[in-house]
């Protein structure tokens, strides 16, 4: 009542101006006619595109356009407004737009929004895996639960096509490559040893766990020209940022044992971690009958430390650790006598360091900083010991039995640092740039002989990623490098190009041309020598789901300046650079995690026609590492009502070729005797039980793990080695027919998820 | 002077209650879409429609709430559906709804959306997307432990969750119950949300 009263009042004293006041919106109510708008919406290339959001800003009118791209809508605003079209994957549009109740058609081209997860990648020679990236083949937890790899990343990385299956001896022998051509990069740093030391005809494990990455990328070809020193393949890892929680880890098994802790602190910002394993496989040489007689039982020891820090733009600061000490003597039959032995005994120091910066800048710029540090000490004794185990030596005039025995003591030092800029040149375009330095330090005592070599290495790259739609994409870059020992600098133009040819299938292609210096082992003799060269072509078509990929790669390689030995005597050698290959082969890769229910597989097939001429080949013939047909068949099934987990591959490499090289009177070496080995053939097994699984906040996360290799026990055999005479021939096989393993690993995590939750409310 | 200030204030009231009135007509106009809505254009539509509102008046959440459970809708109904990128925009839908106010109801939502990114490949998501999943609805729970919701999501993420894991009928069965009876309790404001109960009854059914 009251409340009438007052506008009473009012409406006495100011009728005039409240009158006036009224008509004026009723002005405004009749003007407010309803403006019919409609329209069609299609992309840049005329197809119509639905589901587009369009919108009278402030106000609740607007539409969606249909499958035809077509909208209509009645607006009741009127006078100048802005309308908006928005539609995911699109870039929105605004445009002014006046209503004044005639209806109104609106016909227009929203572009593509440039789309990390729409864009075609280059694929061309390259297998992305890690949970990170998209594209993802391999996951860290697919590494662990490869059978036969024993959670070593490059044991699961050979059953991807390129790869061949060489068992006496580490590394990746990728596309007709020898290991040596093969380098990995821990966050762009080059690990110079990444495998325990080699022990003769036995293949060594890669020191690293596949735990400590969130992303691998495993390049047979065609890489980036941020990558250089390798002819072949690189195998890129990149360190997890940081934990999910803390927690205390520990693992038994009777050959290796294993405490560690990671912590991460309470703002999740920052953390760091500690562990130690030692491995003796005392107890299971004494359970599993090997081959050699091992005098020195293998020992390992290491230990690995880390921080990691978030910057404040997003950035990481990360540095990792790892120092390792391991020993092993081993007695062999001598293949130039019925009763003698060959004893080898090793002793290698091993201190691994990385340290990088990751930093987004202002403007689109973002830094990577590395730089890392290892040393290498590897300390081999060499004797050709007696039945009783005691030495026997030789006069040097039988210089292939006075040989045997020797002292031989290598540490090598590499620092480099690494510094890549990136500019986003708009869209997924993007300009990458900077450079590298490595100091190679080599120092080498055989017998009483001393060499030492240094080296420093600059390199200079630059590359762009040019997105020309998200159909079309390049990868232009050069690489240059200079090193201060040969004296010589290279300049390597990298290009690749995809193609997306329909929804999730696309055509990449690949060239490029990579250089690699000689191994230290030659440039102790002469650094007169050339870097090695090779050239690559490489096609690929990848047709990739979420749960199927199926990929079909071709290439061509052609190498030159490769190393060739040049015999002076007997027991000298010089080295130049008259050496060739090529190698031409086509692969195919499918996974398929979807046909059967809890079942994923994959199947890779290699086929490889190479020949090459290097070190003491005679001529142009097939390497001894080089398989024409290699097939990996990887199968895992996971039964959750048991929370166990079985895994099985099956491998098959067919023969290669052994050789024994002889030199003849005139100084040149020959064939003496040739042939092939048998196929090989491997299945092996694993299982997990993972009781905790599931569990809400399980105090104690335990994993069962056991495998089993070569379940059928076939019998392989990687090559010979002949006696001096060319007269006896030793195949060359594994140490045990079968390698057993059983392990319990054990975690306690402090779940910080209610922290998590406390500090977002 | 004082008056026509007075006046002017209001005038402006007025038609702050006749805005408020568009409001409210345009969200139960909206909400009875949810009944004809078939097809995932229909919830894309509707959500569009919900955003709308939601950016026109700029002081309400409840619209950005209905646009994403409207995509949510979608996202449990249409398998081909890029899950990804519909829980890219239920949860942008969400950070503007909490710009506005943060409550509960919003959590469930964030609820959703990460578990139907985690069933795109629970065995490898579980991790990130699950832990996602959870946190949300532990932070709802934290904010109105009486939200019959979120221990309707709660069951039912436990009666999909295998045996072995930790999950199955039985163990949902209480939560449902517990879900039911606080459905019953609660008296929501006017379109504020109150679905589920009958969903909740369905589920308790199967849990026999």
């Amino acid at each position: 009542m009251r409340l009438f009263y007052i506008v009473q009042i009012y409406y006495n004293q100011y009728i005039i101006k409240t009158l006036s006041l009224i008509a004026l919106i009723l002005i405004f109510q009749i003007a407010k006619a309803q403006t019919i708008v409609s329209g069609k919406i299609k992309d840049g290339k005329g197809h119509p595109v639905p589901g587009v959001s369009i919108t009278i800003k402030n106000s609740f009118d607007g539409a969606t356009s249909d499958s035809s791209g077509n909208f209509r809508f009645s607006a009741s605003d009127t006078g100048h407004q802005v309308i908006r079209f928005s539609s995911i994957g699109y870039r929105a549009l605004e445009q002014p737009i006046l209503l004044q109740g005639k209806s109104i058609q609106l016909y227009l081209n929203l572009k593509e929004e440039p789309n990390e997860m729409k864009a075609v990648t280059i694929t061309a020679g390259s297998f992305s895996a890690g949970d990170s990236k998209r594209g993802a083949v391999l996951s860290s937890l697919d590494v662990a639960t490869t059978a036969g790899s024993n959670a070593d990343i490059t044991a699961a990385l050979k059953t991807l096509p390129g790869a061949q299956q060489v068992g006496e001896q580490e590394g990746l022998f990728v596309r007709g490559g020898t290991s040596q051509e093969t380098k990995q990069f821990i966050d762009g740093s080059l690990v110079a040893n990444p495998y325990y030391t080699s022990v003769p005809d036995i293949s060594t494990r890669g020191r690293f766990s596949p735990f400590l990455f969130k992303g691998t990328v495993f390049s047979t070809g065609g890489y980036s020209a941020l990558y250089g020193q390798a002819l072949s393949s690189v195998v890129l890892l990149e360190s997890i940022d940081l934990p999910e929680k803390s927690e205390v880890d520990a693992s038994i098994s009777p050959i290796v044992a294993g405490v560690g802790t990671q912590q991460l602190a309470r703002d999740k910002k920052s953390s760091w971690g500690v562990s130690y394993n030692y491995v003796n496989v005392g107890l299971y040489f004494g359970l599993v009958k090997q081959t050699p007689d091992y005098f020195r039982l293998p020992q390992f020891h290491s230990g690995d430390a880390n921080f990691r820090i978030k910057t404040k733009n997003g950035g990481m600061i990360k540095y990792y650790t790892t120092f390792n000490y391991n020993q092993l003597g081993l007695r062999r039959p001598d293949v130039d006598s019925a009763y003698l032995k060959n004893a080898f005994d090793l002793g290698n120091h091993n201190w691994y360091n990385n340290l990088s910066w990751r930093e987004i800048l202002n403007n689109g710029w973002k830094m990577n900083l590395s730089s890392s540090y290892s040393t290498n000490l590897d300390d081999i004794h060499q004797q050709l010991q007696g039945p009783d185990n005691k030495p026997r030596i030789y006069p040097a005039s039988l210089f292939w039995m006075y040989n045997k025995n020797f002292v031989l003591k290598n540490r090598e030092d590499l620092a480099q640092t690494k510094a890549v800029f990136e500019k986003k040149l708009g869209g997924l375009s993007a300009l990458r740039f900077g450079g590298e330095y490595w100091y190679d330090n080599n120092h080498f005592i055989y017998q009483d002989t001393s060499r030492s070599l240094k080296d420093n290495m600059y390199a200079a790259f630059a590359e762009t990623d040019i997105y020309l739609t998200n159909e079309l994409a390049a990868k232009i870059g050069l690489r240059y490098e200079y090193s201060s020992l040969i004296k010589k600098p290279d300049l390597a133009p990298r290009i690749s190009l995809a193609y997306k040819t329909g929804k999730d299938a696309q055509i990449s292609a690949a060239y490029g041309i990579f250089y690699q210096k000689a191994d230290n082992q030659q440039l102790f003799y002469t650094s007169n020598l050339g870097f090695t060269q090779a050239t690559h072509y490489i096609i690929n078509y990848q047709k990739m789901t979420k749960d199927q990929i199926f990929r079909v790669e071709a290439y061509y390689k052609k190498y030159k300046d490769l190393i060739k030995t040049i015999p002076i005597n007997y027991y000298y050698f010089n080295y130049n650079n008259n050496g060739s290959a090529d190698a031409r082969g086509i692969e195919f890769f499918w996974r398929d995690k979807k046909t059967f229910k809890n079942f994923d597989y994959w199947i890779s097939y290699s086929y490889l026609d190479t020949k090459r001429d290097y070190l003491n080949y005679p001529g142009t013939i097939v390497p001894n590492f080089a398989s024409k047909n290699t097939v990996s068949l990887v199968m895992k099934r996971f039964i959750t009502d048991w929370k166990t987990g079985f895994n099985l591959t099956y491998t098959y490499a067919s023969g290669r070729p052994y050789y024994d090289f002889m030199i003849n009177s005139s100084g040149k070496y020959y064939t003496a005797d040739q042939g092939y080995t048998k196929d090989y053939n491997s299945l092996n097994f694993s299982m997990e039980y993972v009781p905790s699984i599931g569990k809400k906040n399980p105090k104690t996360f335990v994993v069962l793990f056991a495998s089993m290799s070569n379940v059928l026990g076939y019998n392989a055999v990687y090559g010979y080695n002949y006696s001096f005479n060319g007269q006896e021939k030793q195949a060359i096989e594994p140490p045990a027919q079968r390698f057993y393993f059983i392990g319990c690993f054990l975690s306690w995590g402090v779940d910080r998820t209610q922290d998590a939750i406390n500090n977002n409310l | 002077m004082k008056s026509i200030l007075f006046s002017l204030l209001l005038f402006a009231g007025f038609a702050c209650m006749a805005q408020s009135d568009r409001y409210t007509e345009a969200m139960k106009k909206n909400l009875a879409l949810f009944g004809t809505a078939k097809t995932t254009a229909d919830y894309q539509s509707l959500a569009n429609s919900f955003e709308r509102i939601g950016d026109a008046e700029k002081t309400q959440w409840l619209p950005y709430y209905y646009a994403g459970l409207s995509l949510c809708t979608a996202g449990w109904n249409d398998p081909k559906l890029d899950r990804d990128a519909n829980s890219a925009r239920i949860n942008a839908l969400c950070d503007k709804a909490e710009i506005i106010e943060k409550n509960s109801e919003i959590c469930g939502l964030r609820n959703m959306s990460a578990t139907q990114q985690m069933m795109v490949d629970p065995q490898t998501r579980w991790q990130t997307y699950g832990q996602q999943a959870s946190a949300a609805l532990a932070s709802g729970l934290k904010m109105d432990p009486e939200n019959p919701r979120l221990y309707y999501l709660q069951a039912e993420g436990i009666m999909n969750t295998p045996e072995a894991f930790g999950g199955g009928k039985a163990k949902a069965k209480p939560i449902f119950e517990k879900a039911i009876e606080l459905f019953k309790k609660q008296q929501p404001k006017p379109l504020y949300p109150n679905w589920g109960q009958e969903r909740a009854e369905e589920e308790l059914a199967k849990c026999q």
